[in-house]
C-alpha cells in the first residue's frame, strides 16, 4: 500500500487527575490515572476497525482524544500524513466526527432535527446558503428518515431513529473519519440491526472510515475489518477481525471470546474464562497487566512489560504477551 | 418442604398489571400464565416495556406505586401472593423468594456492612443467633467467590467492584435457601468476563440446591446459558413459549423469529441481519387483533380482528401467532 494510513495515532498518553495531588503523595500513591497509556494505532482509509474491552480499558477515552475532546497528554494524531495541532481548526474537527451511545443525550433537545443538521451545514459551510434546507432533508433520507423529521423534535423520536438523526448529525460534516462510541447498546435488539445495517451502507456508499468502539463481540465481528483489544489502557491484541476469533494469541483475548455467551448451551462447570477483577489503574501489577488474572503468568510476566510485538508469520496480528508467539518462533527456529 | 399437586412451585395466572399515566392507563402486563417447577430456570425475554419486569416485580409486590395489579394471581402452595397483606408477603420475601436486581448498588444498603446484610435475612427469617448468621454469611461469602471473606464482612457496598457487589446479591439472595430466585437484568450492566463468571456461579449454585429461577433479560445468548424454559414477551404478553433449545432453533412466532434474525451472532458472522419493521406499539390503545400485525410480514386479514390466545402445541410449545407455520416454512426454505 502506497497511500499513507488515513489515521495514524502514535504513543497517545491521556490521563485524569484523582483526589488531591498533596494527599497522594503524602500516602505515596500515583494520583494520576492513566486511562489510554501510550497507543499506536493506524487505520487505512475506508476500514472498519473496532476497539474492544471492558469498562476503564480506556477506549472510550482514546476514541475522545481522537476526535478532541480530551486533550492528550503525550503522543501525536497524524490524518493523512498531517499532525493534528492540540487545539484544532474547525475544518480539522469537522474531519474526525462521533457518534454516542446515548441518542437521548447526545441531540439538542430544544431544536428541531432539521434545526440541529440546518445549524451545522451553516455554521461549517459545508454547502452553499441556499442548499442548507435541501441537503439536510437529504441527510435524513440517507439515514432512512422521512423528510417529515426534519420538524420534529428529538423527545418525539423512538430510541434507534435519535441515533439515526445522530448518525445524520456526524455524516453532515463529510467527515474523513466516524468514531461511533457503543452506538447499539442502549438500543433494543430489533433495532440494533437497523443501525448496524444504516452504518454497514454508510461505510459501502459513501466510503466512510470508521472506528467502532464496542463491548459487543458479536456486533464487532459482524461489521469490523479489523479489531484492536484493550486492556486498562493499552491495546494488548490487535489482528484482522478473523484472525482474532479464530486463533486469539493474548489469554485476555482468548478469555474474553470464550466469555461471549453463546446461542448453543455449554458446560456449566467449566469455570470462567476470566477469573477475578481487573486490577485498580491506580495499582497496576508490575510487568504485564494482565498477569494477576492470566492463568499462563510466569515469573517473567511480573518482571518485564511485554511490548505489542507482530507475528512472524502474520505482520497484521499483534500480541503484548511474551508467549504469544513462542510456538511459532519455536517451530519457525526447528525448520530452520 | 410440600409442593402442591404435579409439583408445580409457582404458578402465575392471567396477570393484569396496569399503570396511571396522564396520558392514559397503560396495560403493561395483559394477561400473563407462566409457571416454574422446582429447580427449573425460566427466561422471560422481550424488549423494554415489554412487560417483563413488570411481571417479575408483581410475583412478590414489588411494582412502583404508580403500576397495580387488577387480575390473575401467583399462587406459591395454593396461596395467592397478590392476596396477602404486606406483613404476611414480608415473611415470603428474602425467604421463599428471593430476588436480585440490575444495579446491585442502588439494591444494597450503602450504609450498612455487606456482612451484616447477608446476615440481616437469616436473623429476621431463621432465627438465627447474631453469631449463627455471622458465620452463615462468611460461608456464603466464600461460596459465591469473594475472597477474604473475613475482611470484605466489614466493607461497605462502595468498596467493592460491579461484580462483586453483584455476588454480594446474589449471596443475600441464597442466604435463606429461598426456593425460588427471581432475577433482574442480574448480569446486564456487567463486563462481559464478569457475566460470564456471574451466571456460572448462578447457574451452579441453583443446580446444587435446587433452587429455581425466573431470569428477565433482553439479551437471547444469556437465556441460552443459563435457562431450560424460555417466554418470550411482546406488548404485555407472552406470544411463545418453549424449550430454550427448541424456541431458538425453530420458533413459532415471526416475533421471536425477528428478535433471533435481528442480533449478530458471534458465532455467525456472515449473517445478514434483518430488523423488526416498526416499533413496539403504544400499551394505551394496542392495536387490535394481534399486537404484533403492524411489524408483521406473515401477518393476514384475520390478524387484525383476532386478538390470538396462547396456544398449546405438541410436547410444550406454546405460540400465540396464527399462522406459525410460516415461521417453520421459512425456516425450513432458508435450511
Amino acid at each position: 500500500m502506497t497511500a499513507p494510513p488515513l489515521l495514524e495515532v502514535t504513543g497517545i498518553e491521556v490521563s485524569f487527575s484523582v483526589g488531591s495531588p498533596l494527599a497522594a503523595r503524602l500516602r505515596g500513591q500515583q494520583h494520576l490515572l492513566r486511562a489510554v497509556d501510550g497507543i499506536d494505532l493506524t487505520v487505512q482509509r475506508g476500514e472498519a476497525l473496532a476497539l474492544v474491552g471492558e469498562s476503564g480499558s480506556g477506549k472510550s477515552t482514546f476514541a475522545r482524544a481522537l476526535v478532541g475532546i480530551e486533550r492528550a497528554k503525550r503522543g501525536e494524531i497524524k490524518l493523512d500524513g498531517k499532525v493534528l495541532p492540540a487545539r484544532r481548526s474547525s475544518a480539522d474537527q469537522r474531519r474526525i466526527q462521533m457518534v454516542f451511545q446515548d441518542p437521548y443525550s447526545s441531540l439538542n433537545p430544544r431544536l428541531t432535527v432539521g434545526g440541529t443538521l440546518r445549524e451545522l451545514l451553516r455554521v461549517h459551510h459545508v454547502v452553499p446558503r441556499g442548499e442548507v434546507d435541501s441537503h439536510a432533508k437529504e441527510l435524513l433520507r440517507l439515514v432512512g428518515l422521512d423528510e417529515g423529521a426534519a420538524q420534529a423534535y428529538p423527545r418525539q423520536f423512538s430510541g434507534g431513529q435519535r441515533q439515526r438523526v445522530a448518525i445524520a448529525r456526524a455524516i453532515a460534516l463529510r467527515p474523513e473519519l466516524l468514531v461511533a462510541d457503543e452506538p447499539v447498546s442502549a438500543l433494543d435488539v430489533s433495532v440494533q440491526a437497523t443501525i448496524l445495517n444504516l452504518l454497514q451502507d454508510l461505510r459501502a456508499d459513501l466510503g466512510l472510515t470508521l472506528l467502532l468502539i464496542s463491548h459487543n463481540l458479536a456486533v464487532v465481528r459482524h461489521l469490523c475489518d479489523r479489531v484492536a483489544v484493550m486492556y486498562l489502557g493499552r491495546i494488548i491484541e490487535v489482528a484482522p477481525t478473523e484472525a482474532l476469533f479464530r486463533g486469539p494469541r493474548h489469554p485476555y483475548t482468548a478469555g474474553l471470546l470464550a466469555a461471549i455467551p453463546r446461542m448453543t448451551a455449554e458446560d456449566e462447570d467449566e469455570p470462567p474464562a476470566v477469573q477475578g477483577d481487573p486490577p485498580s489503574p491506580l495499582r497496576l501489577p508490575t510487568g504485564c497487566r494482565f498477569r494477576t488474572r492470566c492463568p499462563l503468568a510466569q515469573q517473567v510476566c511480573a518482571e518485564q512489560d511485554p511490548a505489542l510485538t507482530a507475528s512472524p508469520d502474520d505482520p497484521g496480528h499483534s500480541a503484548a504477551c511474551h508467549f504469544a508467539w513462542a510456538a511459532q518462533t519455536a517451530s519457525t527456529t526447528e525448520a530452520v | 418442604m410440600s409442593t402442591p399437586a404435579g409439583g408445580l412451585q409457582l404458578a402465575v395466572s392471567d396477570l393484569r398489571v396496569e399503570i396511571s399515566s396522564n396520558r392514559g392507563v397503560v396495560r403493561a402486563v395483559d394477561g400473563v400464565s407462566l409457571q416454574v417447577a422446582p429447580g427449573e430456570a425460566v427466561g422471560l425475554v422481550g424488549e423494554s416495556g415489554s412487560g417483563k419486569s413488570m411481571t417479575l416485580k408483581s410475583i412478590l409486590g414489588v411494582l412502583p406505586s404508580e403500576a397495580k395489579i387488577t387480575a390473575g394471581q401467583v399462587v406459591l402452595d395454593g396461596t395467592d401472593l397478590t392476596r396477602l397483606s404486606h406483613s404476611r408477603l414480608n415473611k415470603i420475601r428474602g425467604r421463599r423468594i428471593a430476588m436480585i436486581f440490575q444495579e446491585p448498588m442502588s439494591a444494597l444498603n450503602p450504609v450498612m456492612r455487606v456482612g451484616n446484610q447477608i446476615a440481616e435475612g437469616p436473623r429476621v427469617h431463621l432465627g438465627m443467633s447474631r453469631a449463627q448468621s455471622v458465620q452463615r454469611a462468611l460461608d456464603l461469602m466464600r461460596r459465591v467467590g469473594i475472597p477474604d471473606p473475613e475482611r470484605r464482612f466489614r466493607a461497605y457496598p462502595h468498596e467493592f467492584s460491579g461484580g462483586m457487589r453483584q455476588r454480594v446479591m446474589i449471596a443475600i439472595a441464597l442466604s435463606c435457601d429461598p426456593e425460588l430466585i427471581l432475577c433482574d437484568e442480574p448480569t446486564t450492566a456487567l463486563d462481559v468476563t464478569i457475566q460470564d463468571q456471574i451466571l456460572r456461579l448462578l447457574a451452579h449454585l441453583c443446580r446444587e440446591s435446587g433452587t429455581s429461577l425466573i431470569f428477565v433479560t433482553h439479551d437471547l445468548p444469556v437465556v441460552a446459558q443459563i435457562c431450560h424454559q424460555v417466554a418470550v414477551m411482546y406488548a404485555g404478553q407472552i406470544v411463545e413459549h418453549g424449550t430454550v433449545a427448541e424456541v431458538f432453533r425453530s420458533p413459532l412466532h415471526p416475533y421471536t423469529l425477528g428478535l433471533l434474525r435481528s442480533a449478530p451472532d458471534v458465532d455467525n458472522p456472515g449473517q445478514s441481519l434483518v430488523p423488526i419493521p416498526g416499533a413496539p406499539p403504544s400499551l394505551i390503545a394496542p392495536p387490535s387483533g394481534c399486537r404484533f400485525h403492524p411489524r408483521c410480514k406473515f401477518a393476514e386479514e384475520d390478524c387484525k380482528v383476532t386478538d390470538p390466545p396462547l396456544r398449546i402445541l405438541a410436547a410444550g410449545r406454546a405460540t400465540a401467532c396464527l399462522h406459525y407455520e410460516r415461521c417453520l416454512d421459512e425456516m425450513g426454505a432458508e435450511a
